[in-house]
């Protein structure tokens, strides 16, 4: 029998080659400016950029984040620059560091995200798009259009429309069951979705007895959340025909097999990259090392694998 | 450069009443200057945001850099318990810094209150050694349980303000300068919001520029989250909102140019 000395660790989604599944998170690499000093961003398999909606958003009052066991909570509110800052000065930064990028769209109605990739069209150098459908929706009244199967449907149909390039919905978990949304992206045409973002969490301060965050509820990430991760991964993976690209809590090589090996074809590292910033070259060599001890030709093998 | 790296404890002492000195062994030492700060880890798992606590002193000389921090919680009381030989998870140096070509032979009057203080001491020693003179600290306590006081006495005049009255001024650290008739031409300050406030508005009275350092929560400490925003005057040129981001863009800013 060969010895497996050099695993094949590249990927393919929707026609886009990644050099491995470990890509990072939108919202905890900004655009990946601020890790290039202390990182090979070449290395990763993709970069995703931090949610980027078609006029700048201020975001919400701080306190923005705080801690909770073994995670985090987040209410940034998607502060960002704009899609036109992002273009003039990220994306050239981006297009230069020869990995795969993927843009994080938000917006706050349909209209919006749709304006978005209208911006982003003929851009040069965005392989792919994230649809965040987890935004609040101001017509919904703040409820997220990620959590209704028939506008998952609608909105991906119409992105897919918008734009060339290959998109990925971005899942809520903050639904009862998310193999239904995640068979309305796939109806809606999404070539992949990516899962999970973040749960909607609560911490009170009992000293002050008040809230912690200003925005009173935030999202929580962070390993804390990964084994709710880990099963809506696999339940997805067994729902869909179409790429799962698996997220939450991942902050070692360990715990981006548990992603592949439940049904990811990709993983995304998100907040462990705050704790370490060298987190994603450690998941990437870690899944060599795994494929070499176990003889593992090729990291496709590992999707899925668990039945 | 940044770096997150284990740093071997040399030291640790208590300087009073819940107040510690840390000394570690980092490999940028060198490179830190006031009014940066450092990322401190738990090694509990349960615990993973960074701390950030301001650099007090560096002694690129034996590799070492010297935080001096305040129990407030469970993170700062388990570094409370290292010792000469464990060894602590910490990242840096992060922030600005003060701004030191602006301060250049400058009379610089250095504001520190409550757990502000570390800072000012790094700042007070920089200028030292850059040779300017007629500066002073103006440092706030909450009663003469000090810290830090000889070693701010070893390095320039000090006005001392406490809120009970049991040592200096009894008052704000503003009343102890006002009181002293003292007029810099630049203040430096890091200290309890409220204080802040109040130093802008006197800056902005003694007609000198104001630098603060804030503090907010944060989650990365490299300028990705925006986690950490304060409210700016103007529209910011990183975030292109009215915002800055206190981890990268501070946590040192001219206090015209935020608001408090
Ligand atoms: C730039 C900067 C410099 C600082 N320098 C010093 C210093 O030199 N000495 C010192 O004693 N303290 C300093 N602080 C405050 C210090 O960060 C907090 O006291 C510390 O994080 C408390 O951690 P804890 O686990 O003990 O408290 P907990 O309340 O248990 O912490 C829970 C979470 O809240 C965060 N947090 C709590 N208080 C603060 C705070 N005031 N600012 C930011 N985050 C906070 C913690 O980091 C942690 O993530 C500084 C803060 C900032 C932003
Ligand atoms: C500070 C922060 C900001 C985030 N911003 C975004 C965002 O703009 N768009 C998005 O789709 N997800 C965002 N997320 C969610 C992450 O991309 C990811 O789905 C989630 O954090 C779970 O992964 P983790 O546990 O590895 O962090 C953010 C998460 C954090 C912690
Ligand atoms: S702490 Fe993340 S941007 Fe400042």
């Amino acid at each position: 029998m060969k010895n497996v000395t050099e695993p094949r660790m590249e990927i393919e989604i929707a026609g886009v080659r990644m050099k491995n599944p470990v890509m990072v998170s939108s919202g905890t690499f900004g655009s990946g400016m601020e890790y290039a000093e202390m990182l090979d961003l070449s290395k990763l398999g993709a970069i995703t950029t931090k949610g980027i909606s078609a006029v700048p958003w201020e975001g919400n009052a701080v306190p923005r984040v705080c801690e909770t066991p073994a995670g985090m909570l987040n209410a940034i509110g998607l502060q960002n620059p704009g899609a036109e800052v992002f273009l003039k000065r990220d994306l050239p930064f981006l297009k230069k560091q020869d990995t795969v990028v993927i843009v994080n769209v938000a917006g706050h109605e349909p209209d919006e995200y749709y304006r978005v990739l209208d911006m982003l069209r003929d851009a040069e150098g965005i392989d792919m798009v994230e649809i965040n459908l987890s935004c609040p929706n101001v017509k919904a009244g703040g409820l997220t259009l990620g959590t209704d199967p028939a506008m998952v449907e609608e909105v991906t149909r119409e992105c897919k429309r918008r734009i060339g390039i290959p998109v990925i919905i971005k899942l809520t978990p903050n639904v009862t069951d998310i193999r239904t949304i995640a068979r309305a992206a796939e109806a809606g045409g999404a070539d992949a979705v990516s899962l999970i973002n973040t749960l909607t969490g609560m911490k009170i301060d009992v000293e002050r007895q008040t809230f912690v965050l200003a925005n009173r509820t935030g999202g929580l990430s962070g390993p804390a959340v990964k084994p709710v991760a880990v099963r809506m991964v696999y339940e997805v993976s067994r729902a869909v025909s179409i790429p799962v690209i698996g997220m939450g809590g991942i902050a070692c090589a360990e715990d981006a097999l548990e992603f592949l090996l439940a049904g990811a074809m990709a993983v995304s590292v998100g907040m462990a990259n705050f704790i370490n910033p060298y987190v994603t070259a450690e998941v990437i060599d870690g899944i060599r090392d795994y494929l070499i001890r176990k003889q593992i030709p090729d990291v496709r093998e590992l999707t899925g694998a668990v039945r | 450069m940044k770096k997150k790296e284990t740093a071997c404890v040399i030291s640790q002492e208590e300087l009073a009443a819940d107040i510690y000195s840390l000394r570690l062994r980092v490999s940028f030492a060198e490179e830190v200057k006031a009014g940066q700060f450092l990322s401190l880890f738990s090694a509990d798992g349960m615990r993973l945001l960074p701390r950030p606590i301001s650099v007090c002193e560096t002694d690129p000389a034996n590799g070492a850099v010297r935080v001096v921090y305040r129990i407030a919680g469970q993170g700062t009381r388990e570094f409370s318990r290292l010792k000469a030989g464990d060894m602590i998870s910490v990242m840096g140096p992060l922030g600005n810094g003060f701004p030191l070509e602006e301060l250049k032979g400058k009379r610089v009057l250095m504001i520190g209150g409550g757990i502000g203080i570390p800072p000012m001491l790094f700042l007070g020693r920089t200028l030292k050694a850059t040779g300017n003179t007629g500066c002073a600290f103006a440092a706030g306590y909450r009663t003469s349980d000090t810290y830090l006081l000889e070693e701010l006495r070893e390095t320039a005049r000090v006005l001392v303000a406490t809120d009970d009255g049991s040592l200096g001024v009894h008052g704000t650290v503003l009343d102890a300068v006002r009181e002293a008739g003292y007029h810099a031409d630049v203040i430096c300050a890091c200290g309890p919001r409220p204080m802040l406030k109040a130093v802008k508005g006197f800056a902005e009275e003694e007609g000198i520029p104001a630098y603060i350092s804030l503090e907010e929560r944060m989650a990365c400490g490299l300028g990705v989250c925006l986690g950490c925003v304060t409210p700016t005057r103007e529209t910011d040129s990183h975030s292109n909102v009215r915002n800055a981001r206190v981890c990268t863009d501070g946590p040192v800013f001219n206090a015209r140019e935020v608001e408090l």
